[in-house]
């Protein structure tokens, strides 16, 4: 990349910081090596910004009402959610854990925040602050009372910290008094929260 | 998910592993609270490129296959963990940080 390219989204008299600086020196960098494409950073960026947890919300609601889609996403989330349309990143897999009344799972990632991105797109602010990330594993169930989620006594909690190349997906217990509603009406009851296991899935 | 009965140096799943205590001083992708720690394989994913090579310019080779390890919550924080004695903890660790326990 030559030095009079001019990136479309900055504008030379705006003075850089030194981080922003460093990004473009080292993009610059993967692209003249030939590990990146000249575009690539940016239609990742446009991937992940399309994405939004009304996404997440419809594999959830296909699973919750077809049951072989439901058990084809506990044992092969990457061919399920392709099934829908869903395509992840090359570099990580994903797997879904079920929430039942009887285990309630909560996903973070203490290391850093990786986050199923293609089904929920960009991960909220606090699942990336230190708070979160060293509270959910030491204490889950008084971070899960502070979002307002009590739990059954007889409910155990089973933290997934995701460390590594697979990104994790909670599948909500689907609420009561859903029977007659559609696929796409159950979608509306599913939030961000729910698939990140710090909430359950709205009540109708 | 690609789960896999058999881990590439015979790590199974319901495997009950130690986590190697180690700190080595390059990028690694094993949470500190953990290391030491004695947990169930659920299951078993990958192989995936080594980011322990990745990080620092190597080719990820050879590939390693990730555990899904479960541990319990009094077994990483002993009297710290105040909430519920049935509680666990699911985290992947890559096979080469696991030792299968009474080997």
């Amino acid at each position: 990349m030559s030095d009079d390219h001019s990136h479309p989204d900055l504008k030379h008299h705006v003075p850089l910081s030194e981080r922003a600086k460093r990004a473009i020196a080292i993009h610059r960098l993967l692209v003249a090596k030939g590990i990146i494409g000249p575009a690539e950073v940016e239609s990742v960026i446009d991937q992940v910004r399309t994405r939004s947890p009304a996404d997440g919300a419809k594999v959830v609601a296909r699973a919750w009402t077809d049951p072989a889609y439901k058990g084809r996403l506990l044992s092969d989330s990457r061919s399920a959610v392709l099934e829908l349309g869903y395509r992840l990143s090359r570099d990580a897999d994903l797997a879904v854990v079920e929430n039942t009344a009887g285990v309630h799972h909560l996903v973070v990632c203490t290391l850093c925040s990786c986050y199923p991105t293609a089904l929920l797109g960009p991960p909220p602010d606090w699942y990336k602050s230190f708070a979160y990330r060293q509270r959910a594993v030491v204490e889950p169930r008084a971070v899960l009372r502070e979002f307002g989620t009590e739990l059954d006594e007889c409910a155990r909690v089973r933290v997934v910290d995701s460390t590594a190349d697979l990104r994790y997906l909670v599948l909500p217990r689907r609420p009561g008094g859903t029977d007659g509603m559609s696929e796409v009406e159950l979608a509306g009851l599913v939030t961000r929260d729910s698939m990140v296991g710090v909430g359950e899935a709205k009540t109708p | 998910m690609g789960i896999s009965a058999e881990a590439g140096h015979g790590l199974r799943v319901g495997d009950v592993v130690v986590v190697r205590n180690a700190t080595p001083a390059h990028h690694h992708r094993t949470p500190w609270f953990v290391k030491g720690k004695t947990g169930r394989i659920a299951s078993i994913s990958g192989p995936f490129l080594d980011p322990e090579s990745r990080a620092h310019g190597g080719d990820g080779l050879p590939k390693r296959r990730l555990c899904a390890v479960e541990f319990r919550q009094v077994d990483l924080w002993g009297e710290g963990y105040r909430e519920n004695n049935r509680d666990s903890l699911l985290t992947d660790i890559y096979e080469h940080w696991l030792e299968r326990l009474g080997q």
